[in-house]
């Protein structure tokens, strides 16, 4: 191997070549994705079951969400999976600005998620549509519904920290990005910070349907 | 740590204990995977004491029928103690993260693991995750036993949650050293190795690392789900507002029996090293353990449901779970075969870790076929809950898993540390050791199939010399493992020199100087060999040269 300074910079010591080390960190992240996937396997499973057990309460529960509120949330992460991508296509063509201005955006669509997820919740804390033992709720109060609820506030809850994890990421890459600490040559972190945002718009994607839809 | 002359023939001095530096803070901060992998076994073993010693409180107490040296309440929490610490702070990480650690990058002719920061980091989760599993059993302690069974503990007043929470911490560590090693399996391979010429230890921890990753996420997210509910009360598990308390047992077990292979994989792996370094001998099987191993990780995902055989599911589901579990069995007796063909005409040498072979084999093979036995349907609902699953799950966990980690205890102590244990008091501590395990668990296959339940503090009068054999044993094989510390310490001291190989061995390991250099090999190897090819298989025959260095 013929070593150039752009590649040996960040080469680290225990591999014979960058290129070995960038398959490494993406086998990884892989590897990273699939154990985010069995992590939301089990409420989405715990989910299955009680809609199987409670299945009218969850079909009203289900109703009473404002359809049009996720929709919109399901558009803006689409979207901002699409700006991460371009972001991505930036520096493999070695544009850092370009990457920087397309990731700050993603975060910025992380944002008005987040908004739009905030007007959710304070309804349904107004609306007593609370977990468990909280629930007060008198529509659609029947014996399921605290269940849905518990559900509801797991399964949106734990996205909702990804969506946050993951637009810290896309921050902190998109900035250093911005400072050109990335190449056409060397730009593995982009990559894979671009593949942990895609996994939590997918999540959603299996969201969105399970909750609001059916 | 070495006190003796720098220039002792056949101690490497340039070497991974002495290099970077010495001192407390090169330790704490290293990146090595051998000195993580040291830090992993000198922690586990203290876990390992520290779940035996409340193991003897446990034998303790039921020496006599009714109260012998505590209250009812404290006895339900030191079991839980003894079974928390002994599975998620011992057994789980101790050996791929200790031996794994130090050994998998080197059979690979690997200078590290493939992220040696999350390496690292994978330490001090482990440690953080141990610190407040321990300050929660301190602090109240929880009495759910380790399966931590809904709605139980969700309605328990003892502190549950900080040692659900240890154990979800600990999950983790689990899952990032277990990516860690698939990586660096697939990606740090030297030239000339591969996947045919991968080292069975190997294969074994590739597989165990396989059901950690895939596995430990479920556990985690169950616990997390029983943390809320004790806490908030959300109604996830609670009968009483919808929620359904078996689903918690299905959540459990979809980690918990495949954390089962967690533990036994990785003495499986041991095993199949040292049975050809001490007969002198190739494996019989490769491809039948290498792919038995893949076997065991991809069925024990789906066995789960026979821990719930009495807890309410059809007849039909437990009987297709009860054969599905005896796959388990088909590719474990293809071990045991491959293990004992290739001792036929090998010329085996009783050395200390072929005495824990022993001991393994016949632990395995006995505590897997009343693991068959158990999976019978008609057969489990007479035994479940009794003291016949108790001495079933301890020949398998005890019996195989702690004989492997002394194997590889004994094996490995000259590459990791450059000495040589004493053999004689070596031997005479593992005698000890699997006599002290016959005896203690024996009897309580005896007692479980006349119906003495598990986990109960107090017991009829009939099963009392019984439970007093027990405890005798417990007593033999506490003293043994204590003498087992005791000679493998001294030899740290006043061990004469290993040499790079004192066994002979054809392990890829045995091929750089004892203790290894910083960076495993002075130069990249290429293998041109397998890894357990001895080329004269006859008495003394000596194995080949080892990986050549790059010209």
């Amino acid at each position: 191997m013929r070593p150039d300074s752009a590649t040996t910079a960040h080469l680290a010591h225990h591999f014979e070549s960058l290129e070995k080390q960038q398959h490494a960190a993406r086998l990884g992240m892989w590897l990273f994705l699939a154990t985010e996937v069995l992590l939301f396997t089990v409420l989405f499973a715990g989910y299955a079951v009680y809609r199987y057990l409670f299945g009218p309460d969850f079909a009203a529960a289900s109703r009473s969400l404002a359809t049009w509120i996720g929709l919109v949330n399901t558009v803006v992460l689409v979207t901002s999976s699409f700006t991460v991508a371009m972001g991505f296509h930036r520096i493999s063509i070695g544009d850092g600005k370009g990457t920087r201005n397309l990731f700050f955006l993603s975060v910025l669509l992380g944002f008005v998620f987040l908004g739009f997820k905030y007007v959710e919740y304070s309804h349904h804390f107004l609306a007593g549509e609370l977990p468990g033992r909280y629930f007060t709720s008198t529509v659609n109060a029947g014996p399921g519904a605290p269940l849905f609820w518990a559900l509801y506030f797991l399964i949106t809850g734990l996205h909702g920290v990804h969506v946050v994890i993951g637009m810290t990421v896309l921050a902190v890459v998109g900035w250093k990005a911005g400072r050109g600490a990335y190449s056409r040559e060397y730009h593995v972190p982009v990559e894979l910070a671009g593949l942990y945002w895609h996994l939590v718009d997918l999540i959603w994607i299996f969201v969105f349907p399970l909750i609001y839809l059916i | 740590m070495n006190p003796s002359p720098a220039s002792e023939a056949g101690y490497a001095t340039r070497n991974y204990l002495n290099l970077p530096a010495t001192g407390l803070r090169s330790w704490l901060r290293t990146l090595d995977h051998k000195r993580i992998g040291v830090m992993f076994l000198v922690a586990v073993s203290v876990a390992f004491a520290l779940g035996g010693f409340f193991a003897l409180l446990i034998r303790l107490e039921l020496l006599t029928p009714g109260p012998t040296v505590m209250d009812a309440m404290t006895y339900n929490r030191v079991f839980t103690l003894h079974g928390v610490i002994m599975i998620f702070l011992f057994m789980i990480p101790a050996i791929p993260s200790g031996f794994g650690n130090f050994l998998l990058p080197i059979m690979l002719g690997a200078k590290d693991v493939a992220f040696p920061r999350l390496n690292l980091l994978s330490f001090y989760i482990y440690l953080a995750g141990a610190a407040v599993a321990i300050w929660g059993m301190i602090h109240g302690g929880a009495d759910t036993g380790w399966t931590f069974y809904t709605p139980y503990s969700t309605t328990t007043t003892t502190r549950v949650v900080p040692v659900l929470l240890g154990a979800f911490i600990i999950g983790f560590s689990s899952i990032l050293t277990g990516l860690n090693f698939i990586v660096t399996t697939h990606t740090m391979r030297a030239p000339g190795m591969g996947w045919g010429r991968i080292p069975l230890f190997v294969w074994g921890i590739y597989a165990t690392s396989i059901i950690q990753v895939l596995a430990t996420p479920v556990l985690g997210m169950a616990l997390l789900l029983v943390a809320v509910e004790n806490a908030f009360g959300w109604g996830i598990f609670d009968p009483a507002r919808g929620g359904d308390p078996v689903l918690f047992q299905h959540f459990f077990w979809f980690y918990s029996h495949p954390a089962v292979y967690i533990m036994i994989l990785p003495a499986m792996a041991v095993i199949s090293e040292v049975v050809c370094a001490f007969a002198r001998k190739n494996i019989f099987g490769y491809k039948a353990i290498a792919y038995s191993s893949l076997g065991i990780a991809f069925v024990g995902f789906f066995t789960w449901g026979h821990h719930l055989f009495t807890s309410g599911q059809s007849t039909l589901t437990g009987g297709i779970f009860g054969v599905l579990t005896m796959f388990v069995g088909v590719f474990t007796a293809i071990k045991v075969f491959n293990w004992t063909a290739t001792l036929y005409r090998g010329s085996i040498s009783f050395k200390t870790p072929f005495a824990y072979f022993v001991g393994f084999l016949f632990f395995l093979v006995f505590g897997g076929m009343t693991g068959v036995a158990l999976a019978t349907l008609s057969l489990d609902v007479h035994w479940h809950d009794t003291y016949f699953v108790v001495a079933h799950f301890h020949f398998i966990m005890v019996g195989a898993t702690v004989m492997g980690f002394l194997a590889a205890l004994h094996y490995w102590w000259p590459k990791i540390t450059g000495r040589m244990y004493h053999e004689g008091w070596g031997l005479v501590g593992s005698v000890l050791v699997v006599l002290g395990f016959n005896f203690t668990f024996i009897p309580q296959f005896l007692l479980g199939n006349e119906g003495m339940p598990r986990r109960y503090f107090s017991y009829p009068e009939r099963y009392w010399a019984l439970n007093v054999a027990s405890t005798a044993g417990a007593s033999v094989l506490a003293f043994g493992l204590v003498l087992v510390l005791v000679v493998i310490l001294v030899s740290l001291r006043w061990g004469r020199a290993a040499g790079p190989n004192p066994w002979g061995s054809a392990g890829f390991e045995w091929n750089t100087p004892s203790p290894p250099p910083p960076e495993n090999y002075h130069e990249t190897p290429v293998f041109t060999r397998g890894p357990h090819e001895y080329h004269h298989e006859e008495p003394g025959g000596s194995p080949p040269a080892g990986p050549e260095p790059k010209a």
